[in-house]
């Protein structure tokens, strides 16, 4: 088996290492597909259906996620015909009506000529959240903490902490906030102290011994300390003044 | 309730793939799925509490409230809902003054709507803890509730 | 209990020994008891048999057995009596002493207790039931042959015989070929071809695998595997020790529905025996074969049944599907090769091993061979679990098995693979029912849901039903599906309340076609399938709720309201029934009187009133 495949993308063909997933070489090749679950620091998901293409394989057409879809030889993707527009165009107006007042999917919606959910307005949800599960996701597998986790499930599946209460094993890093597509995440660092609202903490903010700047909460700091076995004191200081 | 999460925990060999059955055996233990024995099982099996939750959250047979002396399942499933299984399941609801997932006042009874028990030519059905009673009308409801 | 079986030989010998002892030429009794029995009180009624049966000392005269499902739950309970194939209905514990002096100690048959046919009369012989006619119970037939508690009742009726001539005669390929050649298609609801599956799984890389058997039949209204798995457990843990020997694996799964509290008892108690016996565990009747079982029960998650999803769930994570673009006989079950069978489709392995592929593929017809066990419910008057060979035609089964529409009503539709199937009109009744027949027409085989409905019931309400369990069972991960049904949901709902506007029926096809192509796993994709088709075959229906704000059916709250009608004797029934004293009485022979405004309209009257008085308009 070779290691690289030949495929075409939008007519024009490519080559590319087997293993990876149409997205990554579409956009190693510059061409834009919407993502919103997609992050590459995090195993793909599946769950926003944002990043549709259709692909030909013999004599076979469908519909599949390109975040997820490994590429190869032969195939034939497509990622803007009429039926990929059309699905998207449907995905952006459920999103829409779930956040009807979200920024981002207001301007993606808009992108594609969404500007109004199809549904009864009595229906429309003020929701920032699109249950794509990055934040979750982040914290397992990259952070390695497990603080939240996404609890119930269809409609009313959402990212939360433990019986909805206080994140007890949160240690304020943000990561969270930082992965979210949406902008669900409401944290601030105010007065030496970090507030997640949506997972209910506040940590202490590290002050810096040197320069005096709040740079990271101790929570955070102590979790990488132990982590790499540094230490104690090691992050008395900023990593500006070291 | 430390021990009965250990005992239990020990019976399936802290195997963490076993987690359903282990929350089910801890709800057969003491009726739904208290918090402390949630947590307790967290650090048995070294499994984030988030983890713990959103299992417990995920699958219906789960609850994380206490039940009811008796629970009362009344079957919305296809075969018992064309033969008015709803009809059934508000009748419950007015007789028991309770929605559905609740528990009366009196602690009494629980009344949790399944889908299917595996006996729908029967239909509609109601169970009450083991007992199955069947072809179900609203006028049956309230002489079955009286032999609890 | 016997002891150890080490060979093929010490297997025969046991089963020559068990098979005299059955033939020995008494009379025996089967008592269903199965889970559909139990409503009607077989529990009683099979306490009341053994104790008159104690009381009378009678037992070594008497083979008195307790079973799983019979199939015509209708008339439970139910018992069948040997010699004479007769067959007893509505068993009640008053009847049991006669049954047992009459007909047990003395040959007499009690024609109360016969089925009645209003053309023919009292039938005697179980075959000669309309009921069990066209069927063919190549599978369902052996429930009432053994009580699925007892291993020796199966290996009885030549029980594991298939595992070891597969083990000590076959090769695993041989097997494979054999199991494709019988053209068996998986009965869980796609029908994709087992031999094929089997082969990839044994052709996948990887030295560990694993076989699984789906009993978790999620589809809400069917209970054909809980009656196979419950009645016959052996059968299916024989298939899948054999599919096991076949793909390579050592590790099994088997996969039970929570709310089948039978199926699970028996099912472990069929492990602990086959492996007491030495037909599972270690060195396999000494071929040196390898495998274990493990029982994993669900949690109650329709999405549960999907294969990607149970296999997470089995990993001990949410039950969660993710894409399967890399199938999972390549990398399943922590990520190695697994293969997943239904219930009834590892039941039909034995068979085709027994009695060869030939014998298998002559049943049904090409492309769809053997039989389908269905759960016949809803309107019918039969309603059970029937089987009958691939590509019979839907009429055959609900009128000629199933007896046709309860109380003289009208038929409307028969509703097949559950959430993911579709409700078939009439003008479909001659529709050959196989998996590619029906998913032509809109629908699916499923796992073997028939769900009968007649001219009471509202097929935009059904649609509407079926949207409400699929928005509460989604796992909720993909947004056309969690999204998607909610809005589709909430369109019927509208239409349902007499909200409805004409666009709605474009808006509902263009979103079933997004979630056909957008959903993640074939639960969201296949959920708009009972709102296409019942906008497809019934579309008055929905034009009558939208246009006309009526409900036909008379199921549509917001669209009907009761009235009583002038032939009302005023008897008072209803009045002390109504749960709203919105009845008042008037004086006998007058008609009651009905406050609108205070009526709920939760069909009290209108079930309990003797007269048809109570009208819906
Ligand atoms: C939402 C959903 C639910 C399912 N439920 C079941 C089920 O309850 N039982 C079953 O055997 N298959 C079910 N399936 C099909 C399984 O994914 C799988 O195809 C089947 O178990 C394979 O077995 P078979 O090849 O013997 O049919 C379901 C599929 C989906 C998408
Ligand atoms: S909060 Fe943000 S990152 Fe987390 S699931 Fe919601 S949209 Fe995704
Ligand atoms: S980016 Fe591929 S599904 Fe969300
Ligand atoms: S639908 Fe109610 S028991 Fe099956
Ligand atoms: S359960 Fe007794 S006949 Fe079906």
């Amino acid at each position: 088996m070779s290691e690289t495949v030949t495929l075409t993308i939008d007519g024009k063909k490519y080559t590319a290492e087997r293993g990876r997933t149409v997205l990554q070489v579409a956009t190693d090749n510059g061409i834009r597909i919407p993502t919103l679950c997609h992050n590459e620091a995090i195993e793909p998901y599946g769950a926003c259906r944002l990043c549709v293409v259709e692909v030909t394989r013999g004599s076979r057409t469908r519909i599949v996620t390109s975040c997820l879809y490994p590429v190869e030889e032969g195939l034939i993707v497509q990622t803007a015909s009429d039926r990929v527009i059309r699905n998207r165009k449907m995905l952006l107006d459920l999103l829409l009506a779930r956040c009807s007042e979200n920024e981002v999917i207001k301007n993606l919606a808009a992108e594609y000529g969404v500007t109004q959910p199809s549904f009864r307005q009595e229906y429309w949800e003020k929701n920032d959240c699109i249950v794509c599960g990055l934040c979750v996701r982040a914290c397992e597998q990259v952070v390695g903490v497990s603080a939240i986790s996404l609890v119930n499930r269809g409609i009313s599946k959402e990212p939360a902490p433990p019986f909805l209460e206080k994140a007890t094993d949160c240690i304020g890093c943000g990561s969270c906030y930082y992965v979210c597509p949406t902008h669900a995440i409401k944290m601030e660092d105010k007065n030496g102290v970090r507030r997640i609202h949506n997972w209910k903490v506040e940590f202490k903010l590290k002050k810096c011994s040197k320069c005096g700047i709040y740079w990271a909460p101790e929570a955070q700091l102590e979790y990488i300390r132990r982590k790499a076995d540094l230490p104690v004191g090691f992050f008395d200081i900023c990593p500006n003044c070291r | 309730m430390k021990d009965k999460v250990s005992e239990i925990v020990k019976k399936y060999n802290k195997d963490k793939s076993q987690l359903v059955s282990i929350l089910q055996d801890i709800q057969a233990e003491y009726n739904y799925l208290p918090r402390e024995a949630l947590n307790k099982l967290s650090k048995k099996l070294d499994i984030p509490q988030s983890q713990i939750y959103s299992m417990a959250t995920f699958f219906r047979a789960f609850s994380l409230k206490p039940r009811g002396k008796h629970i009362i399942n009344v079957c919305l499933g296809t075969a018992c809902h064309v033969r008015g299984g709803e009809l059934i399941a508000e009748s419950l609801e007015r007789q028991l003054n309770v929605k559905r997932g609740g528990t009366t006042a009196d602690g009494k009874f629980t009344l949790e709507s399944v889908n299917c028990m595996g006996c729908c030519a029967t239909g509609p059905v109601v169970k009450i803890d083991e007992e199955y009673f069947g072809h179900m009308t609203n006028d049956k409801v309230e002489p079955m509730l009286k032999k609890y | 209990m016997p002891s150890k079986l080490k060979s093929p030989k010490a297997l025969e010998a046991l089963q020559k020994k068990l098979g005299k002892v059955a033939d020995a030429g008494k009379v025996s009794i089967s008592v269903c008891n199965g889970t559909a029995c139990r409503p009607y009180g077989s529990n009683p009624v099979v306490e009341a048999f053994k104790t008159e049966i104690e009381k009378r000392g009678v037992a070594d005269k008497i083979d008195f057995r307790i079973t799983g499902c019979h199939g015509f739950c209708e008339r439970g309970p139910v018992a069948l009596i040997q010699p004479g194939n007769i067959f007893y209905q509505k068993i009640q514990v008053d009847d049991i002493p006669e049954i047992v002096e009459k007909t047990l100690l003395n040959r007499i048959v009690i024609e109360r207790l016969l089925f009645k046919n209003d053309s023919v009369g009292n039938i005697q012989a179980q075959v000669d039931i309309p009921f069990y006619k066209k069927q063919q119970r190549i599978i369902l037939g052996n429930n009432v042959k053994i009580d699925p508690t007892s291993i020796e009742d199966y290996i009885a009726i030549g029980g594991y015989s298939a595992l070891s001539k597969s083990l000590f005669e076959l090769k695993p390929e041989q097997i494979i070929d054999m199991v494709k050649a019988s053209g068996l298609r998986g009965r869980g609801g796609g029908g994709f071809p087992t031999g094929a599956k089997w082969e990839s799984c044994r052709n996948a890389h990887g030295d560990i695998k694993y076989v699984i058997v789906n009993a978790d039949e999620g589809d809400p209204g069917a209970y054909a595997n809980e009656g196979l798995l419950s009645g016959n457990p052996h059968s299916v843990l024989e298939g899948l020790i054999i599919g096991a020997y076949a793909i390579g694996a050592h590790q099994g799964y088997i996969y039970v529905r929570n709310e089948y509290p039978l199926a699970l008892k028996n099912i472990t108690i069929a492990m602990q025996q086959a492996e007491k016996l030495g037909l599972l565990g270690k060195d396999i009747l000494g071929s040196g074969f390898d495998f274990n079982v493990r029982i994993n029960r669900g949690g109650g998650a329709f999405v549960c049944g999907e294969s990607t999803a149970l296999m997470a769930s089995l990993e001990g994570k949410p039950g969660e599907p993710r894409a399967k673009y890399i199938h999972t006989v390549e990398k399943g079950l922590w990520e190695r090769p697994s293969d997943l069978n239904n219930v009834e489709t590892w039941a039909n392995i034995p068979l085709i091993i027994n009695n060869g592929p030939e014998w298998f593929s002559a049943i049904g017809s090409s492309g769809n061979t053997g039989t389908k066990i269905f759960s016949l419910t809803g309107k019918v008057n039969n309603t059970g679990l029937v089987e009958v060979p691939l590509g019979i035609k839907l009429r055959d089964i609900i009128f000629d098995i199933g007896g046709g529409i309860r109380d003289g009503k009208k038929f409307k539709a028969v509703q097949t693979g559950g959430p993911s199937g579709g409700c078939l009109p009439e003008s479909m009744l001659d529709l050959p029912v196989n998996f590619d027949e029906l998913t032509k027409a809109g629908s699916m085989m499923g796992s073997g849901g028939m769900i009968v409905m007649d001219e009471d019931n509202c097929m935009v309400d059904v649609a509407r039903y079926f949207l409400t369990f699929l928005e509460e069972e989604s796992c909720g991960k993909c947004v056309p599906c969690r999204e998607g049904i909610k809005r589709m949901r909430q369109i019927l709902n509208d239409i349902c309340d007499g909200k409805g506007q004409e666009s709605d029926i474009d808006l509902l096809k263009e979103l079933g076609a997004h979630l056909q192509d957008s959903a993640l796993c074939a639960l969201g994709s296949s959920a708009p399938n009972p709102v296409l088709t019942t906008i497809n075959y019934f579309h008055d229906e929905y034009m009558a709720h939208i246009r006309d704000k009526k409900c036909p059916a008379g199921v549509c709250k917001a669209l009907i309201h009761f009235y009583i009608k002038d032939n009302c004797p005023g008897c008072g029934l209803c009045v002390k029934a109504c749960p709203t004293n919105a009845i008042t009485f008037v004086e006998k022979r007058k008609p009651v009187i009905l406050d609108q405004s205070k009526c709920i309209k939760c069909r009290t009257c209108y079930d309990i009133c003797k007269m048809g008085a109570v009208g819906i308009e």
